[in-house]
């Protein structure tokens, strides 16, 4: 996208072009967390609403209180800023928007369809994780600066949980990397483009099983209830959010959505194919008519309902999350430590040597992923396009050698 | 005369050393913060903000995988039990500490002549001068490529050689693309994928600290599993046939 704007601009001024093209892309980002925060919220509503037998906001804004969310977000505004005697006054001011920055920093490495990536990293994958274990810095701040001990324990549990999480979590994700051969997520969902059957997650029985340890992880570490004892009222009051009201609330709100939006669209990606449907349409057209693959438009259509689908898997991966919420009791803080230490760890670990023995020994798949050759070539590429002449030559003179004379 | 500026190419900003001035401002900001702020905790932040930008800065350099790292390493793990451990011990007597000039003075010292030794190094490596070397490898490249060529055409035979240092050319022009981490994970098993040639010294894998470092972590992690465990008391408490009113 950034050549695509520079074109338009005389030479010289190119980077008028680069700022205009990450500056859109930083708007669209931007809209997916408030958009996705916006329609989560109501969703939330109306989802616990349906699970305790009522109906949720039915008033505002016509049949289905679909504008609650703003609603909210109107009384939130105009709430008092209100900061206790004792706290920091910094850091208290800061940690909201210190959690939100590690929540929004990880979209960038997210593809929403095959290129179509704000940063598009041969590390994407790491860089999500180690990303997604900065959003404790947010919790830890609020808690400290709060200036109460109540939100300093509630943020001390939340983060050791956090923390402890994200070992399970990191064996969890590095199974499909195993697979695949790439960090690279762009080249993950190319992977598994074709019938719903060359999903990552049919592709062997500890696999399987690894995407539910997954799912747990992720709720764990993005404090969604059964895990969010760090919330809970009967204990801590609110936790680290007890001295935090109106708008600082909501961004932190806001960023534990956007989590949510992050881990089930990296989910979908991972296990799910990420922005291929179930029906390889677009693919195989572009596979047999060469010139649709040429056109700019095609691949745009098609790229665009790949962005539905990746839209639609993680909202469906959202919604579950909520509907584990209202379903399951709370665990309590040692229940929780214990599921990840003498649970998580080990089953992923087992599935971990599972699925590396099953790739080793050459198990026939239950999909079939691209053969071998394909998988080369989207994988990263080894040569850049600057030595690839130099060592066709080098290769040739070889060749040249080999025959014992020069042509 | 050291080029401070990297080549614009002809173009009136350029985005790469904005942004480079603007990450190293802020790591050097945040840094200089963690030694002056007497307030323990806004020094802890202060680190963390400092880390994250030497990550940037590893960004910008095109070392992807390192500067993910650095930020999973450091900023995701040390700084977070730094900041525990702060948190929990920021009582009131240790919330404001005040430095006394000698131990500014001392700082100083430290620091300054570090900085003097280190500054003499990285300039000293002479690739490290110009902040075009990539250009001008690819351009070397490129030079000996077509007087290999015009060799040929005028029906010279190409020794062997000659070849090897097409060869070694050719890895010298890669050195400075972002680099790709199936490279970094072959030289950890002792493969380096990115030779010149075989003779050049120096350059085998790196099996063997890598070993070294894991059965390290092993004994760490072993060692703080035993020092935090919960000991047994020695003898008990209430002697079971006691009877309760």
């Amino acid at each position: 996208m950034a050549e695509y704007f520079a074109a338009w601009f005389p030479a010289g001024w190119e980077f008028l072009g680069y700022t205009l093209a990450a500056l859109l892309q930083a708007i669209l980002l931007v809209h997916v967390i408030a958009l996705g925060a916006f329609v989560f919220i109501w969703a939330e509503r109306k989802v616990s609403g349906r699970i305790q037998d009522r109906l949720g906001p039915t008033r505002t804004g016509g049949a289905f209180g679909w504008l609650q969310s703003l609603a909210d977000g109107i009384k939130l505004l105009s709430k008092e800023d209100l900061m206790p005697k004792d706290a920091d006054p910094l850091l208290f001011r800061l940690a909201p928007y210190v959690a939100f920055a590690a929540g929004f920093a990880a979209f960038m490495a997210l593809p929403f369809a095959s290129g179509w990536v704000a940063l598009h990293l041969n590390v994407g994958l790491f860089f999500l994780i180690a990303v997604l274990g900065l959003e404790v810095f947010g919790v830890i701040l609020a808690g400290y600066s709060s200036g109460s001990k109540w939100a300093l324990f509630g943020a001390m549990r939340q983060a050791a949980q956090v923390v402890s999480y994200e070992v399970p979590l990191g064996i969890c994700v590095v199974i499909p990397l195993m697979i695949c051969g790439t960090m690279d997520l762009v080249a993950i969902g190319d992977q598994q483009r074709g019938l719903f059957t060359n999903w990552l997650i049919f592709h062997d029985p500890f696999i399987f099983l690894v995407f539910w340890v997954y799912f747990t992880c992720a709720v764990a570490s993005v404090n969604r209830a059964p895990f969010d004892l760090a919330e809970a009222e009967s204990e801590l009051v609110a936790g680290f959010l007890t001295e935090y009201s109106g708008i600082r609330w909501s961004l932190f709100f806001m960023a534990e959505y956007g989590s949510m939006i992050l881990v089930s669209a990296l989910a979908a990606i991972l296990f799910f194919g990420g922005w291929n449907g179930p029906l390889p349409i677009f693919s195989a057209l572009m596979d047999n008519f060469s010139y649709l693959a040429e056109c700019w438009w095609f691949s745009t259509l098609a790229n665009l309902l790949g962005v539905v689908n990746l839209l639609l898997k993680a909202s469906i991966g959202v919604i579950a999350m909520m509907w584990v919420r209202w379903t399951f009791p709370r665990l309590r803080v040692d229940q929780v430590i214990t599921m990840c230490l003498k649970y998580c760890v080990p089953i992923a670990a087992v599935c971990f040597l599972g699925v590396m023995v099953w790739t080793a020994l050459g198990v026939p798949f239950m999909n079939d992923l691209l053969p071998s050759q394909n998988r080369a070539l989207v994988r990263e590429g080894w040569v850049h396009e600057s030595d690839q002449r130099a060592v066709e030559f080098l290769q040739r003179l070889e060749r040249n050698s080999d025959q014992g004379g020069v042509e | 005369m050291i080029v401070l500026l990297a080549d614009t190419g002809g173009a009136a900003i350029n985005w790469h050393t904005v942004m480079f001035y603007v990450v190293a401002l802020a790591a050097c900001g945040f840094a200089a913060m963690v030694a002056v702020s007497s307030n323990i905790v806004r020094m802890a932040f202060a680190l963390i903000v400092c880390l994250s930008a030497v990550s940037g800065l590893l960004f910008l350099a095109g070392a992807h995988f390192v500067a993910a790292m650095q930020l999973m390493v450091y900023v995701g793990g040390t700084v977070v039990l730094l900041v525990f451990g702060v948190m929990l011990t920021a009582q009131k007597a240790f919330v404001s500490m005040k430095t006394t000039a000698g131990d500014w003075i001392l700082g100083l010292v430290v620091g300054g002549t570090l900085l003097a030794i280190l500054g003499q190094l990285i300039f000293a490596v002479p690739e490290w001068r110009h902040s075009d070397y990539q250009a001008r490898a690819e351009a070397e490249l490129a030079a000996y490529e077509e007087q290999l060529k015009s060799h040929i055409a005028s029906g010279q035979d190409v020794t062997e050689a000659q070849r090897r240092r097409l060869a070694d050319l050719i890895t010298l022009a890669r050195q400075g693309h972002p680099e790709e981490t199936a490279q970094i994970g072959l030289a950890l098993v002792g493969v380096r994928a990115d030779r010149p040639s075989p003779e050049v010294a120096g350059y085998s894998g790196y099996l063997l600290p890598f070993e070294i470092v894991s059965v390290h972590l092993l004994v760490v992690l072993v060692g703080a599993a035993y020092l935090a465990r919960a000991k047994r008391r020695r003898k008990p408490l209430l002697s079971s046939g006691v009877s309760t009113p």
